[in-house]
Order: structure tokens, then C-alpha cells, then sequence
């Protein structure tokens, strides 16, 4: 309690400082009536001063680092292959076109060669990196989501609030999270939905962890006890206050889930365990597997679109940190 | 403070910390269990091939499946207090046996790959540090970028293409030549052939998050007083890295290598099945190629206590190892 008293004094001083200096500038016109809603000083000190400043040099970093520039012309590629391939290949990239069995480049309609069924393979190639990207995004957007909501809690309320969802977070950590995965899906049916929704599951405990941390840290500091002592609500504190200022790192984990996320997907579906209906790259190893001596093309090529894409990711989630951390070494 | 009150201590808290995390566990083991489509009799009429309403009911009341859930949490319970999992009617043994026959391959395997990740990770990250900020830190860093991000089942396969189906050097599946009794060296050698691909395969990811943490805890240590102490006493620069750097490097490895288990039992069910490894893994597979959810959920609550097992393992470890962890 004493620490927060000294703060409380130190903020108040430096209020006392701004006072001073008060009468040189222009008066404002909010000045006039009582302040206590607007709070124009809290408000300035927790939006205006450290984001935006800190926003150009990060961006700055990370538009200068050709790692993080190649991730992120690659995966704009695989957008655009996840947007146009009902374009370009408007057929069901599960239908017979050709003989089976085309090596890559043996005929140029089909650039990429055909399957066991004769199926195109760059069709599916294309189509398969709409499901990867579906899952990814929107398994990571539930997983940051959910695991938002439990750290803050328990990292801004603490108490028993605290420890009880550190126990929930310990348990769903220990269980080994791909064996999970594995039963969620195989008990509930293996459709696109399920597969999201059961990613999600499983990758909201790393996403609480951080979140609690960093509002652990967070709300000791100086504004969120000015924002506390104006009588701002549980809810606008957490997020209008202190959420803002805990959301480099989370941005930075957010492209690393997505990145997990798709090597989950492609591991449930290569196991059998994905959506029957649904071309994905895992599917297509799945399937090229047992021609593995024949044909190994089948299995080389779904595999480089995932191994490719996830370096992406990875690269800007590396590019990311670079540019998001120091701010964060310096503050703690 | 001696080494074993240190020991103690750590013990006791780790003890208090898991039990609550086993029974939370065990509940949610439960309820999935529950959620599972079908249920034991469900299974058993389906071998028997026929039943009518009334031996399903019959069924049902004997193996007190028509209780509350309440009551049915208390058998399960009960019976997991007696070490019974249940019983699989696919391969006719208690799960807990099957999963005991299985148990060590999946281990075995599992730690040579931890053994291979931790080595090549040292030695990558080891070399980073050494030309730390210049182009073979960058390039081995961009690499080590690349197998973080190869599913390992995928790197299964092309190993399997590459030196089982192009070069024939080694076998693609399996865990030893089967009719062979081959004993001593030349049946070890027979046994670690089949390891190569398999534990190489897991530990690639590992090797990338070692190399990292490697690099990073290196030069952390780097900037210890000690280390400019060793250099200024006139040791040479590869006794430093290895005795003073590398060594106090080592903390923050192990730990992540406690936590990795549990990853490393999901990597393992994906390269078992690629691999046709006969483990835990594999059997995984099986189980949910037949729905055999008693075995599945079996293979879930025993990995989980397994994770605890090894988590608490590297706590006392570094009780052990460092006087500075049981002060707390």
C-alpha cells in the first residue's frame, strides 16, 4: 500500500507542476467544466504519449528487415492464391481431370502434375490454402479472443479469481496439447468448424499466460491508478486502458499461433482427422503417403506450400519482435 | 541450506502444486469421456454383433451406466484409485496393460529425440553465438527458422524418400528387423537403424527452439562479470564458451526441455504413425481409427501424468544443481 501512496503523491505533484505551468498556455475550453469525466490528462498519458511515438520507429524496424519483408510477400501470396482459386481453377479441385499419375511438368495443363485419381495437384494446392488460412486465422482470432478475457481477468482482478484461473490454465498447459486435439476431434466429427474451434482450445492457455502477465504488470502503473481514482469502470479500464499498452507481445504471439495453428491442421489432416470434404495440404500428404515410392512428388509439394508458408509467418512473427520488444526490455 | 532439505523443500511444493492439477484432469477426462459418442455397451453389442433393448439395458445396469453422473464419476474414480482404466473390447486387455506394452518405445524413442535436439541444438546455438551478429549467425538462424517450421511428418516422409527409397541406407518403418536375433552390438545397431529416422524427425522443431534459446542464453551469459574475469586471468576463448558460458547457459535449456515433453508426446503420435513406430503414438492412432475412445482418453490422462512427472523431475533437478532455486 505504501508504494501506491508515493505514486499517488508523485502523480499528484506532477499535476501540481502542470498546474503551474497552466496559466501560459491557452486556456482550454474543457477546462471550464469539472474534468472528472473527460480526465484529459490520464487519458493523454495512457494513449498519446508512448504508442503512437513507439507505432513509426516499430514499423520503421520491421518495414527495414528483409526477413520480415519476404514473410510478408510470401504470405500475401498465399492470400492471393486462397483468393483467387475459385477463380483460376473453378472446378471441384476434388474431381478427376486427366490421367493419374502426371509427373510435374509432363504436361502443361497441369503444371504441377496429377494424382493416384487424376486429380490436379496445383488446384488442390491452391484450394488447400484456403482451409489453412480459415483455420489459422480464425482459430487464432477464438484462441487470442478467449485467452484475452481469462488473463485479464485474472491478471487485473487477482485474488482468487487469479488462482483459479491459473489452475484452469495450469491443467489445459500439462495436458499434452496435440493428444488433446487429437480426442476433441475425434469425438466430436472431424469438420472444418470442429478442427477451429478444438485449435483454439488448445492454444488459449499460452495467450492467458502473457495477457496475465502483462497486466500484471500494467496495472501497478501510474495511469491505470489515475484512470482507478476517476471512477472508470472494471470494463473501460481493462480494455480502453490497460489492454492497448499489453498488446505488442500478443501481436507478436498472434502470428506465431497462426503459424501453429496450420501445422495443426495439416497434422490432424494428414492423420485422417480432417474435414473428409475439404481439400487441405495435410489431406494431400495424407494421401500421397502410400505412393510414397512412386510417386513421392505427391507428398514433396502440399508439404513445401505448408513448410513455406509457416516460415512466413514465423519470419514476421521474428520480424515482429524485433521491432515490438525493446519498448518492452526498457519498461520493465 | 543443505542439498537435501533443498531437495525436500522443492519436493514438497511440487507435490502440493500437483495435486489439484491431476484432479482437474481426471474431471475433464472424465466429462470427455462422457461426451464420447456411444457408450461401453454401445461397444460391446457392436462386437457381439446383435443385441436387443433388453441385453442393452442389462448391459447397461451391470456396468452401472444407468447411474447418475455423479455416481459415475465416483466409479470412475474408484476404479482409477485401482490403477483400472477400463477395458478395451477391440484388443481384448485392460487399457492400462495395453498402454504399459506401449509405454517404453514411445519413452525410448522420445528421449533419444530430446538427446539428439539438445546436442545439435547446443552446437548450433553455440555457434551462433560465437559469430553472433555476422552472416553464419544469420544464415543458421534463418535455417533454424526453417525447422521450426517443417511439420515433422512431412520431414518423415522425404527422410523415408531420401535414404530408405533413393539410397536404401536405412529401413522406413518399424522398430527392428522382425525374425532377426541378432544380440549385442550387432542387435543394437539393428535397433538403433530404425531410431535414426524417427528420432531425427521429432527433433528437428526442438533442435531450432534449442539453437535459439542457446544463442539468446549464451550471450546473456556472455555479459557476466565472471566471463570478463576468465577472459582477463588469460583463459583461452574456447574454455570460456565451454566451461563458463555454456555451462551457466544450461539453466534455462533444461527447463524448457521439462516443458517440451508434453509436445513432444504430440509430435511423437504424428512421426509414430509415419514411422509405424509401436507406441503410445501409434496406438493413439489406432484407437481413433476405431473409435476406441476408453483407450483414447486412457492415453490422454497417462501422457498428462507423465508431464507432471517431468516437470517435477527438472524442478528437483534444478534444486539440485543450483542453490540458488530452493531459496525462494
Amino acid at each position: 500500500m505504501a508504494s501506491t501512496d508515493f505514486a499517488a503523491g508523485d502523480a499528484r505533484s506532477r499535476r501540481l507542476h502542470a498546474d503551474a505551468r497552466g496559466p501560459a498556455a491557452p486556456p482550454e475550453p474543457e477546462a471550464k467544466s469539472w474534468s472528472n469525466l473527460h480526465a484529459p490528462d490520464a487519458r493523454s498519458a495512457s494513449a498519446a504519449s508512448v504508442p503512437i511515438a513507439v507505432g513509426g520507429r516499430a514499423l520503421k524496424v520491421f518495414l527495414s528487415n528483409p526477413n520480415a519483408m519476404f514473410g510478408v510477400v510470401f504470405l500475401s501470396l498465399v492470400v492471393l492464391a486462397a483468393l483467387l482459386a475459385p477463380v483460376l481453377y473453378p472446378a471441384d479441385p476434388l474431381s478427376m481431370v486427366a490421367r493419374p499419375f502426371l509427373w510435374p511438368g509432363q504436361n502443361p495443363a497441369f503444371p504441377l502434375g496429377t494424382d493416384s485419381m487424376g486429380r490436379d495437384v496445383l488446384s488442390g494446392i491452391l484450394h488447400g490454402a484456403r482451409i489453412s488460412l480459415f483455420v489459422g486465422l480464425v482459430a487464432t482470432a477464438l484462441g487470442l479472443g478467449f485467452g484475452i478475457l481469462v488473463g485479464a481477468a485474472a491478471g487485473y482482478f487477482g485474488g482468487w479469481i487469479d488462482d483459479l484461473l491459473v489452475r484452469l490454465i495450469e491443467i489445459f498447459q500439462t495436458i499434452p496439447s496435440f493428444v488433446l486435439l487429437v480426442v476433441m476431434v475425434a469425438i466430436a466429427q472431424p469438420t472444418a468448424p470442429v478442427v477451429t474451434v478444438a485449435i483454439a482450445v488448445i492454444t488459449w492457455p499460452t495467450v492467458a499466460r502473457l495477457t496475465r502477465a502483462e497486466f500484471r504488470a500494467i496495472r501497478e502503473k501510474d495511469f491505470v491508478m489515475a484512470a482507478r481514482s476517476l471512477g472508470y469502470g472494471h470494463a473501460r479500464i481493462i480494455f480502453r486502458e490497460i489492454l492497448p499498452n499489453a498488446l505488442p507481445p500478443l501481436i507478436v504471439t498472434s502470428s506465431v499461433m497462426v503459424a501453429t495453428a496450420i501445422l495443426m491442421e495439416s497434422a490432424l489432416s494428414f492423420m485422417g482427422l480432417g474435414d473428409p470434404n475439404v481439400v487441405s495440404w495435410g489431406s494431400m500428404i495424407g494421401a500421397g503417403r502410400e505412393l510414397i515410392r512412386t510417386a513421392w512428388y505427391l507428398t514433396a509439394l502440399p508439404g513445401l506450400a505448408i513448410v513455406f508458408t509457416v516460415l512466413a509467418l514465423n519470419l514476421i512473427g521474428d520480424g515482429l519482435n524485433d521491432a515490438l520488444n525493446p519498448r518492452f526490455s526498457q519498461e520493465r | 541450506m543443505s542439498t537435501l532439505t533443498r531437495v525436500g523443500r522443492t519436493f514438497r511444493r511440487t507435490a502440493i502444486q500437483a495435486v489439484p492439477t491431476v484432479f482437474g484432469i481426471v474431471i475433464l477426462n472424465f466429462f470427455l469421456l462422457q461426451l464420447a459418442p456411444g457408450d461401453a455397451a454401445d461397444v460391446m453389442a457392436g462386437e457381439a454383433g446383435s443385441a436387443t433393448v433388453e441385453t442393452m439395458a442389462a448391459l447397461r445396469q451391470r456396468f452401472g451406466l444407468d447411474n447418475p453422473l455423479l455416481v459415475q464419476l465416483f466409479n470412475y474414480l474408484y476404479n482409477l484409485a485401482h490403477f483400472s482404466l477400463g477395458f478395451s473390447p477391440r484388443y481384448g486387455m485392460p487399457v492400462a496393460d495395453l498402454i504399459g506394452q506401449r509405454l517404453p518405445g514411445t519413452l525410448l524413442l522420445m528421449a533419444v529425440a530430446l538427446a539428439v535436439a539438445i546436442v545439435l541444438g547446443l552446437a548450433l546455438g553455440s555457434l551462433m553465438t560465437v559469430f553472433a551478429g555476422r552472416l553464419p549467425d544469420r544464415m543458421l538462424s534463418v535455417i533454424s527458422l526453417l525447422f521450426y517450421s517443417i511439420p515433422g511428418f512431412w520431414i518423415g516422409l522425404m527422410l523415408i524418400v531420401l535414404f530408405s527409397v533413393k539410397l536404401g541406407w536405412l529401413p522406413s518403418g518399424g522398430s527392428g528387423t522382425i525374425g532377426s536375433n541378432l544380440t549385442g552390438l550387432a542387435g543394437l545397431w539393428d535397433k538403433a537403424r530404425y531410431m535414426i529416422l524417427p528420432a531425427l524427425s521429432l527433433a528437428l522443431f526442438y533442435v531450432a527452439i534449442y539453437a535459439r534459446l542457446t544463442r539468446a542464453a549464451m550471450l546473456e551469459v556472455q555479459s557476466q562479470d565472471y566471463v570478463r574475469t576468465a577472459a582477463a586471468k588469460g583463459l583461452p576463448p574456447a574454455i570460456i564458451t565451454i566451461r563458463h558460458v555454456l555451462r551457466n547457459a544450461l539453466i534455462p535449456i533444461t527447463t524448457m526441455a521439462g516443458m517440451h515433453v508434453g509436445g513432444m508426446l504430440g509430435g511423437a503420435v504424428v512421426v509414430e504413425t509415419v514411422y509405424s513406430w509401436p507406441g503410445l503414438g501409434r496406438l493413439a492412432f489406432e484407437a481413433v481409427m476405431g473409435r476406441d475412445f476408453t483407450v483414447l482418453l486412457g492415453i490422454l490422462l497417462l501422457s498428462s501424468l507423465l508431464v507432471i512427472v517431468a516437470n517435477a523431475t527438472v524442478d528437483l533437478l534444478h534444486a539440485w544443481l543450483d542453490p540458488r532455486v530452493g531459496v525462494r
